[in-house]
């Protein structure tokens, strides 16, 4: 009779442990898991604002220098291409990533071309609405760069945590699956060449 | 075929096959992202809002810009910090700049109202580089267009010259302009408006305390220690009310900081708001 007692307790004993446990690294992951969405959120808001200060570059740019009609056309059509392409945090997969990703990078191959074509126009360079533009064009890539930086570092909480043991056996059981880093890009560090 | 080529031929079926290739470029990665960490100075302390690590300012100087910034701190709790470094580790000036804002946590944790002048100085070398770096509650009243009309107009002529701590005197100046009025101290006093309580709870308390300590045991030395001690409380709390009105009573932790560092960081967040400019 005493023995059953001390079974039930410690079987008891055990469960809550084993309760807590779950709770406590279930609860966690879910933490992480939304540190990630809302600064994704972040990301996409920086993404937003970049997007939206190109019809008014483009304008005017078009207004001193309408011939190039190629660069600016690839401009739009790389910005329609980019806004296109959305991506909700919940399905953030290594697959809609690189396509975020990608379309993100057309914009800016297209818009550091716009740039190198700007040179070719000193009215353009010297006019103010023009010169507003492009560093509000500048401190939305800073701002990218950061939002961009800070998403991998959350990302990388998350993944570390729900990567290690014991949580991965947990985090196999709900279905929390590792989420993807921004990669960076080959040749992002150099800057366009100018070509005359 | 050595290793290298493979990766080069065909680097991603390559990466995919080899398995410890790749976690160990995935280690390398991770080794940079701290050994990238480990260049950013660590935060001073006790806290400080002016950190020359160049030795480019006398102390007079660094004294003179700290009491004009911490007075500022204390009235509207912006926080505006001014670091000059010797060398950015090859880094970007901006990255350089958001990386220190946001792992000291420059400004208030809600309010995010923080911001953070990096200089590097010209040398015979290299070139001078400045960065004025907003929160993300400061982007709104010193937008990127703003803050680099300050490095260019207010900083770089005087750094020119030599004079950095006119430079960055006139740059303070014309930021703190611009941020008057978004925020005030209140918000923060609210909270803390009845804090003046808790030191007089807590010499009640001691005094309480003391007076049960000698009725129940006698023990030699407490006797005369803690009255000392107390009267030193008290003659600071007093220094205290004379030198400043009430609103210096809110600091709360300040209250008890013993003269040294201001009330420390916030846990403000930078969001890369700002520009700069290089001379």
């Amino acid at each position: 009779m005493k023995k059953t007692i001390i079974i039930v307790v410690i079987i008891v004993v055990a469960l809550f442990m084993v309760y807590s446990l779950f709770k406590g690294t279930y609860n966690t992951m879910v933490q992480n898991g939304e540190q990630v969405d809302s600064q994704w959120a972040q990301v996409e808001n920086v993404y937003q604002r970049r997007a939206d200060l190109i019809p008014n570059l483009v304008n005017t740019v078009k207004g001193f220098a309408a011939q190039e009609q190629e660069v600016l056309i690839g401009v739009v059509e790389a910005r329609a291409k980019a806004t296109s392409v959305n991506l909700n945090a919940e399905n953030l997969t290594e697959a809609n990533m690189k396509a975020f990703q990608q379309a993100q990078e057309g914009l800016s191959g297209a818009l550091s071309r716009l740039m190198v074509v700007v040179e070719k126009y000193p009215e353009l360079k010297s006019n103010q609405n023009f010169l507003e533009l492009q560093s509000q064009l500048e401190g939305t890539e800073n701002r990218i760069t950061v939002e961009r930086m800070k998403f991998n570092e959350t990302t990388r909480t998350y993944n570390t945590y729900i990567k290690s043991f014991p949580q991965n056996m947990l985090a196999g059981m709900f279905g929390f699956a590792v989420k993807p880093y921004f990669e960076a890009t080959a040749g992002a560090e150099t800057p366009p060449k100018v070509e005359f | 075929m050595n290793l290298a080529t493979k990766f080069l031929l065909a680097p991603d079926s390559f990466l995919r096959r080899s398995f410890p290739f790749r976690s160990l470029i995935t280690f390398a990665f991770l080794l940079t992202g701290l050994f990238l960490y480990a260049q950013i100075p660590e935060p001073p302390d006790p806290p400080r809002l002016v950190n020359d690590f160049s030795g480019t300012l006398s102390s007079v100087e660094v004294d003179k810009l700290e009491q004009k910034l911490r007075s500022y701190n204390d009235t509207t709790s912006t926080q505006i910090v001014v670091v000059l470094v010797s060398d950015l580790a090859g880094n970007e000036v901006g990255d350089f700049a958001f990386r220190i804002g946001e792992s000291w946590g420059i400004g208030q944790s809600g309010t995010n109202n923080g911001a953070l002048m990096l200089i590097k100085p010209k040398t015979e070398r290299s070139r001078g580089k400045a960065f004025i770096a907003t929160g993300y509650g400061l982007e709104g009243v010193i937008p990127d267009a703003l803050a680099k009309r300050i490095v260019e107009k207010e900083m770089i002529p005087s750094f020119q010259q030599g004079d950095y701590y006119g430079g960055i005197d006139k740059a303070i100046d014309a930021m703190i302009g611009l941020a008057s009025g978004q925020y005030t101290a209140e918000q923060y006093n609210e909270e803390p408006a009845g804090a003046w309580f808790i030191p007089i709870i807590i010499i009640i308390l001691v005094i309480f305390l003391m007076k049960s300590s000698q009725n129940s045991n006698h023990i030699g030395g407490t006797k005369s220690n803690l009255p000392f001690w107390t009267a030193l409380f008290l003659a600071s709390q007093a220094g205290r009310s004379h030198s400043g009105s009430w609103g210096n009573f809110s600091g709360g932790s300040q209250g008890f900081g013993g003269g040294g560092g201001f009330g420390g960081f916030g846990g403000g967040s930078f969001g890369g708001g700002g520009a700069g400019g290089s001379w």
